[in-house]
């Protein structure tokens, strides 16, 4: 057999029928994450036409999008923004219920961002093809996973047969050179290698991250990386299973045990990308001393060395941000008065994240008239974080610390910002509006977010302890 | 959804480059639990200011979807999240079509799968119809052509199994569960 790619493995691996010339092919779901506001339609086509869920056993729900964030009384209702958002949330209980579906809900010590729960669940293991309807499901290709997002339509295709009809996307390699610089972490390199291949970049391809760089990252990173995919266009990104990957799942909740442990890890090791394997496109990326980076404009490819200035407009969509974000071609944005912060989403709400965001904080007071929010990715995020007392460093610093959820990430349940604010936030998209109407964003790591914080300016971790020791 | 190809119409532009879905829809209009009614979320924040009054000036202003049901749109349209509540509203506020030189993918397979015809489109065609807004556009679905009035018109690409459901009225739901037999298979040979 010719070289194969990780990715080629995976999907020759999950087809029940070829794609021909006029069908595509029929692909195999293993693992179906569903959340609250992208299912309800996709139950409700089922009920038209009296249709089951195929497997409840391979369908995992959660509810986090319309979740509240503020801490509630057991027993009391939760604090909804809106009825709409209530309803959304019990139609779901209400599906699951009806057809067998696991919900971590409410109750669970696993509710919790989709992205954060399927592998903190051990539900997301090396080989498997995992669909939601959400974009941001390449984050499960951390583990070399074939995983991507879906829409309604889709969603409830899976439901009923457990399978999508897909067409084999083009495939793609980002190999990332060198050694990042202090205070970086894999949100400075995704943003690094977005801003190089642009938000179009990997349109219609699905990407594998290789390099030193990648292997270094440790799962948590590896995560991150390949959240952002989307943000480069990308139906999916995902880096090749090794050691860390094992160990990382080694005794998860829903990971095999026993001799069937033995078997999986031994199946997870074929899951690499032959030499000579063919890649419809291939890019290097080199992150030898690179530096914290921050977004200027409203799409994600704007990042920037956090001391550099905004570079010349390429065109007048750039020239339209600049004036949305209030800034200039040839200034920084170091220095920019910060309204907000927010620490979290499936981007950056794990443990490491808030721990790199503590380590900042810690015996530091944040500026005042800065509100800064952070979010733990899941019930579980936030009770390890408690048990380290990384709750009681947010607290002492004035930060607000939340219930689990997406919050300012998307903003559609209550947590978001004014008209004409600046967040500086650790979430995935920087678009006009998508943290409250008017709100301005500007995307970086939580060590950049945490500093900023601090100062109440848009600040380099370097910059902050220069300052203080100066 | 709209039964009737081929689509003629003349068109609307929005020249901005990656357009994403939240623009399209923002994210605070989907606690909804329907598909229907979403128009009126359609370019939300494009159109109303904070207190919810018509922004005069919206790149909107004068769209008439009883005259101009095709969207000429710039690079990159339907970038961001998966939500299918951005096909939705696009059809339910008047739109049927989407031309630009580049669709987000997940974008442009579920405006496909409902009825919204993604075109994408020659950078040289692209640039023409952003030159010339209003222009007249018919978009024969059958013939995968576009013909433009005075224009470069052009082939597109669409996936043959969308058309084929779009132009015959089939089911891809249908077609999966036909399929049956061969998942079970699948299974007991992966178990
Ligand atoms: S945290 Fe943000 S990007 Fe992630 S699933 Fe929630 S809303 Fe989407």
């Amino acid at each position: 057999m010719s070289p194969r790619s990780l990715f080629d493995k995976i999907w020759d691996a999950h087809i029940v029928r070829a794609e021909t010339p006029d069908t595509p092919a029929t692909m195999y779901v293993d693992l179906h994450l569903v959340h609250e506001v992208t299912s309800p339609q996709a139950f409700a086509e089922l009920e038209d036409r009296g249709l089951k869920v195929r497997r409840p056993d391979r369908t995992l729900a959660t509810i986090d999008h319309s979740t509240p964030t503020l801490p509630f009384k057991a027993g009391s209702p939760p604090p909804y923004a809106t009825d709409a958002a209530a309803a959304q949330v019990e139609t779901l209980y209400a599906n699951t219920a009806r057809h067998g579906i696991e919900l971590n809900g409410w109750e669970s010590e696993h509710r919790g961002v989709v992205h954060v729960i399927g592998p903190e669940l051990g539900a997301t293991q090396p080989g498997m093809t995992i669909v939601c309807g959400d974009s941001h499901t390449a984050t499960h290709g951390a583990f070399g996973a074939l995983a991507f997002g879906i829409g309604t339509t889709e969603v409830g295709h899976v439901l009923a047969t457990q399978c999508l009809l897909q067409r084999k996307p083009k495939s793609m390699r980002v190999h990332v050179t060198g050694r990042p610089g202090p205070n970086t972490s894999a949100k400075d390199i995704i943003l690094a290698i977005i801003a190089k291949i642009g938000v179009d970049g990997g349109t219609g391809h699905v990407i594998e991250y290789s390099g030193e760089a990648i292997t270094a990252l440790d799962m948590e990173g590896r995560m991150t990386l390949c959240n952002m995919s989307i943000e480069a266009g990308a139906r999916a990104g995902l880096v090749a299973p090794d050691e860390k990957t094992v160990a990382f799942l080694d005794g998860r909740k829903r990971t095999p045990q026993g001799a069937e442990w033995d078997q999986a890890v031994a199946r997870w090791r074929e899951l690499y990308t032959d030499e000579g394997a063919h890649f419809d496109s291939e890019v290097v990326v080199d992150v030898e001393g690179l530096r914290p980076m921050i977004t200027w404009g409203t799409a994600p490819d704007t990042a920037i060395a956090l001391n550099d200035a905004v570079p010349a407009y390429r065109n007048d969509s750039d020239r339209k941000a600049a004036d949305y974000m209030r800034v200039a071609a040839g200034e920084t944005v170091s220095g920019q008065k910060v309204n907000r912060v927010f620490i979290g989403s499936c981007t950056n709400s794990r443990i490491s994240d808030l721990r790199a965001a503590a380590n900042i904080m810690r015996g530091r007071a944040i500026s005042p008239g800065v509100t800064a929010l952070v979010v733990p990715g899941s019930v579980w995020v936030k009770a390890q974080a408690e048990e380290e007392g990384l709750d009681k460093v947010f607290k002492a610093a004035g930060a607000e610390w939340r219930e689990a959820g997406c919050s300012m990430c998307i903003a559609m349940n209550g947590d978001k910002g004014a008209p004409g604010e600046l967040i500086v936030s650790t979430s995935n998209r920087n678009f006009e509006g998508r943290q409250g109407p008017g709100v301005r964003t500007m995307l970086a790591s939580p060590a950049v977010a945490a500093a900023s914080a601090v100062t109440g300016r848009v600040t380099d971790p370097a910059k902050l302890k220069e300052a203080e020791y100066a | 959804m709209p039964e009737t190809f081929p689509i003629r119409s003349r068109t609307f532009n929005l020249a901005g480059e990656n357009i994403d879905t939240d623009q399209i829809i923002p994210a605070r209009f989907l606690t909804t639990t329907s598909r229907t009614g979403l128009g009126r979320f359609a370019f939300h924040d494009w159109r109303f200011d904070a207190s919810g009054s018509p922004r005069p000036g919206s790149p909107l202003s004068g769209f008439d979807a009883s005259g101009a049901s095709i969207l000429v749109a710039g690079r990159n349209f339907g970038c961001g999240s998966s939500r299918e509540h951005a096909p939705w509203a696009l059809l339910d506020y008047g739109f049927r079509a989407v031309i630009s030189c580049e669709i987000a993918d997940i974008f442009r397979s579920n405006a496909a799968r409902n009825g919204l015809l993604p075109i994408v489109a020659p950078e040289a065609a692209h640039q023409w119809l952003l030159d010339n807004p209003g222009a007249e556009v018919e978009i024969d679905l059958e013939a995968t052509r576009v013909h433009i009035s005075g224009g470069p018109g052009f082939d597109f690409d669409i996936e043959p199994f969308a058309r084929h459901c779009l132009l015959s009225g089939n089911d891809p739901m249908g077609y999966l569960l036909d399929q049956a037999d061969e998942i079970r298979q699948f299974e007991e040979a992966a178990a």
